[in-house]
């Protein structure tokens, strides 16, 4: 161990740079945003070819995206408290993210129920199609963030999280600001082109 | 280890503990769910070859039809079944499921994951100076995604109503509709979802080459003392991170189409005289967000070849790489222009010829780093002292076929001759040397060069000869006269041609290809004699074989998991110090530092050893 430990010790001036988890989470990121890059170049595509259908927009997308706003803050609010070994603070904050995550669920799902009232489908004409993907493809990522959420708020309770050991709750904040992001960039994406 | 220490990636130490105090691993851990980056590389290289014998048994099945329609195949009955009938004939969609299938595993599984996944894997721990990758379970779980996806693809081959038919390509309406063929029902779904595990496998292993060669490089080994093959498995990798989620991207949709009912590439189709519900979708649509993976993924299956025969020829020249900085410079080049030239497989969609144009221009654009590529090859040979081993061989089999391949790209890129060669043999010619034999000699060359590494014994150099001479003039019998039948507008994708008066006088010559394939595919069995007898009776491989100076041959003969029994060595120059004016030998390892060879330093040599 302590052998090992020594050769690691040697070698640490190239971790300095960027941790390499905390890169990697960051390579993740990028394939996602060029999952999503296709999808709304699709979307472009599909629109200048014509037969396309307009229509307004829920407006419980807009609450919504205030919601998954608000989540973020929390978030990152927790991640501060964490800088200062609140631990306390830090468990309510992760709870409180994955509730307020869990009402964004529950909006979205209320956003499809006005879209049907609207008479828009996921099977009929593209445009409405895409908005169901573009939503429920973002939620499928916010699950795993969700779970993210759980394996940090175990960690806390293993007082895993603390000051001097920041890791995880800062990946997980990176990836929670990124589902947010990513939200508001698919919401704004969808608002200016209906 | 205290909890501050977590920044250090954890799983390395562990395993690093394993190695300290040799603690014995049971069998399942060694072989089977190994996190050694050593033994995952030669578990996709063993797949690979499983891949690829699979793959080029198809094609001699299909060049059988091709070349000898007339042909009794019920000798063929006993391995296929109800696909050969009575009176002994290939059913005509059997032809289309073995075709689809042949490209599926060439392209994917065993120019992608064998390729990729082997010497990424295996070379850029050793020759970064890593212990492993920067995370030993993403790496396994990338190989047992890959091996799911296999199985998948693999049992899907079984299914009576056939594996998926519709070319490599999948283009829908064909694939989106499970009523349209029969191997568009289950036999597609199938391949869907064997493909997102796939495409799951490519991304794990994708972030952590990455990862790797951003983080884990060891003391000295800057990015301008990094040999080509990691430069080149490094921007395939990204390439990799960049085009597969737009597959996957292309893929959901096409899913939705198939089993929910939207209409994204699906619009006014009539199936038995009966109008479909969809409407507003294109398959346009499917081809835009096909090829913009579609043709970068040509890239990521020959970079690493590239990369592979820059080591190759340079260590077996003698001489540094000619032009190491435009080596790295033309593969960027590629790989940016790789994202903005897909629709040069689109020309004929009635696309917009000002649009076809704009691609047109780009894509010939791309031929100048190909050309860079391919001219330094060539300048790294002149005048080298040249040792034939089989590894160099086939490296040099390689710039050959990218040179006769690459050529008939410039045709293919100008929209108006496009017209006419789109879908013909002509494509066929093109990409098959360009890309299939190209990167399956790269694939060659790296096993040859490096087998004394991942196996601590040497193959059979006669036995390798023999292999490369028939392979290589085979390949050239086989490709070269499809460019005729091509330009004599036989398309492809087409069971048989008996029913065209024009095309008769072209019936021998598609036997003479169908024989030419027989005695190609006849010769691989060679190579895999010589592959597996070696790994166990071979002789014992010396340290450095080939006395080359990257950091793998640094390491004892078989290698254990953390690869240096000490500490990693450090790097003081780059790989390519081959016959430097002055120094004792004609090679220099790159853990040699500067102030051991005053002999043969330069000025600015000299100042950099002071500072060692
Ligand atoms: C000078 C460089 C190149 C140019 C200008 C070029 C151009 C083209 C064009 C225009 C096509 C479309 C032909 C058609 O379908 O009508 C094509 C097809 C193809 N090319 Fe290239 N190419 C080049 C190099 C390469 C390289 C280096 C590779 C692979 C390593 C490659 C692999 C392919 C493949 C696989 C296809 C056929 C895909 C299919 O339809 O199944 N090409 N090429
Ligand atoms: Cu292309």
């Amino acid at each position: 161990m302590d052998n090992t430990a020594a050769i690691f010790a040697n070698r640490n001036f190239k971790i300095k740079s960027i941790n390499a988890k905390k890169f990697a989470l960051w390579l993740f990121i990028v394939s996602i945003c060029m999952l999503f890059a296709g999808l709304t170049s699709a979307y472009i595509v599909k629109k200048s070819d014509g037969r396309w259908l307009q229509f307004e927009m829920p407006d419980m997308f807009l609450y919504s995206t205030l919601v998954l706003v608000l989540s973020s803050i929390v978030m990152h609010l927790t991640y501060l408290k964490a800088k200062n070994n609140s631990l306390k603070a830090v468990k309510i904050g992760i709870a409180s993210t994955a509730v307020i995550a869990l009402v964004f669920f529950y909006m979205q799902y209320l956003s499809w129920v006005q879209l049907v009232a609207q008479d828009i489908f996921l099977v009929g004409n593209p445009s409405g199609s895409f908005v169901y993907i573009f939503s429920g493809l973002h939620l499928a990522h916010l699950i795993g963030g969700m779970v993210f959420l759980l394996v940090i708020f175990l960690d806390t309770i293993n007082y895993k999280v603390h000051s001097k050991s920041m890791l995880a709750i800062e990946m997980c904040t990176t990836y929670w600001h990124f589902l947010g992001g990513l939200w508001i960039y698919l919401y704004l994406f969808l608002v200016m082109s209906n | 280890m205290s909890i501050t220490d977590i920044q250090v990636t954890d799983e390395l130490v562990h395993d690093d503990d394993h190695h300290e105090e040799h603690h014995e691993q049971s069998f399942i851990f060694k072989y089977i769910f190994s996190t050694d980056h050593k033994t995952i590389a030669k578990q996709f290289l063993i797949t690979g070859i499983f891949w690829a014998m699979i793959g080029g048994g198809l094609s001699i099945i299909f060049r059988l039809q091709l070349g000898f329609p007339d042909m009794d195949m019920g000798f063929l009955q006993p391995f296929l079944g109800d696909w050969i009938s009575n009176a002994g004939k290939l059913d005509p969609e059997f032809y289309l499921a073995m075709i689809t299938m042949h490209g599926t595993i060439m392209v994917f599984f065993v120019l992608t994951a064998g390729l990729s996944g082997t010497f990424s894997n295996y070379l850029i721990p050793l020759q970064v100076g890593a212990r492993d990758m920067a995370s030993g379970f993403m790496n396994l779980l990338s190989y047992w995604f890959f091996f799911l996806s296999s199985v998948i693809m693999f049992v899907s081959m079984f299914l009576s109503t056939g594996p998926a038919s519709g070319g490599w390509t999948i283009y829908p309406p064909l694939s989106a509709l499970p009523q349209a063929m029969s191997g568009s029902g289950m036999g597609m779904t199938l391949w869907l979802v064997s493909m997102v595990f796939f495409i799951a496998s490519t991304l794990l292993g994708g972030i952590n080459y990455i990862t790797t060669v951003i983080n884990l490089r060891t003391e000295g080994m800057t990015f301008r003392r990094m040999p080509l093959t990691i430069w080149a498995f490094f921007i395939t990798a990204v390439l990799g991170l960049l085009s597969f989620p737009v597959l996957v991207a292309c893929v959901l949709l096409l899913v939705f189409d198939r089993s929910f009912g939207t209409s994204f590439y699906l619009s006014e189709i009539f199936i038995g005289g009966e109008a479909l519900p969809n409407l507003g979708g294109s398959p346009i649509l499917f081809q835009h967000l096909f090829w913009f993976l579609g043709h970068p993924e040509v890239y990521i299956v020959i970079l690493p070849a590239l990369g592979i025969t820059s080591e190759v020829i340079s260590t077996n020249s003698r001489k540094p790489i000619f032009g190491y900085t435009a080596m790295i410079g033309s593969i960027l080049a590629i790989a940016f222009l790789s994202f903005i030239v897909w629709a040069h497989h689109m020309f004929i969609t009635g696309m917009n010829p000002f649009l076809g144009s704009i691609f047109m221009f780009l894509t010939l654009i791309i031929a100048i780093p190909s050309a860079v590529k391919a001219f330094n090859y060539i300048t790294t040979l002149w005048k080298g002292n040249l040792v034939f081993t089989p590894a160099m061989l086939f490296s040099i089999g390689l710039v050959s076929f990218f040179i006769s391949g690459g050529l008939t790209g410039l045709f293919l890129g100008n929209a108006a001759i496009d017209i006419n060669l789109h879908d013909t043999y002509f494509v066929v010619a093109h990409f098959h040397l360009v890309m299939g034999s190209a990167a399956f000699f790269g694939l060659l060359a790296g096993v040859y060069h490096w087998f004394p590494k991942m196996f601590g014994r040497m193959m059979d150099e006669k036995l390798g000869y023999i292999h490369f001479w028939l392979t290589f003039v085979g390949v050239y019998l086989v490709f070269f006269p499809l460019h005729y039948i091509g330009i004599a507008g036989f398309p492809r994708r087409y069971y048989s041609f008996t029913n065209f008066d024009a095309f008769s006088s072209f019936v021998d010559l598609n036997s003479f290809v169908t024989v030419a394939a027989f005695i190609t595919f006849g010769a691989q069995f060679i190579f895999l004699f010589n592959f597996f007898y070696n790994i166990f009776k071979g002789k014992k491989a010396p340290l450095n074989p080939w006395n080359s100076n990257t950091l793998e041959w640094t390491t004892p003969r078989v290698p254990e998991h953390g690869n240096w029994p000490g500490e990693i060595p450090k790097v003081y120059r780059w790989p390519y110090d081959y016959s430097k004016p002055g120094a004792k030998d004609d090679f220099i390892p790159q853990t040699v530092p500067y102030h051991q060879t005053k002999e043969s330093n330069t000025d600015f040599e000299n100042e950099e050893s002071k500072k060692e």
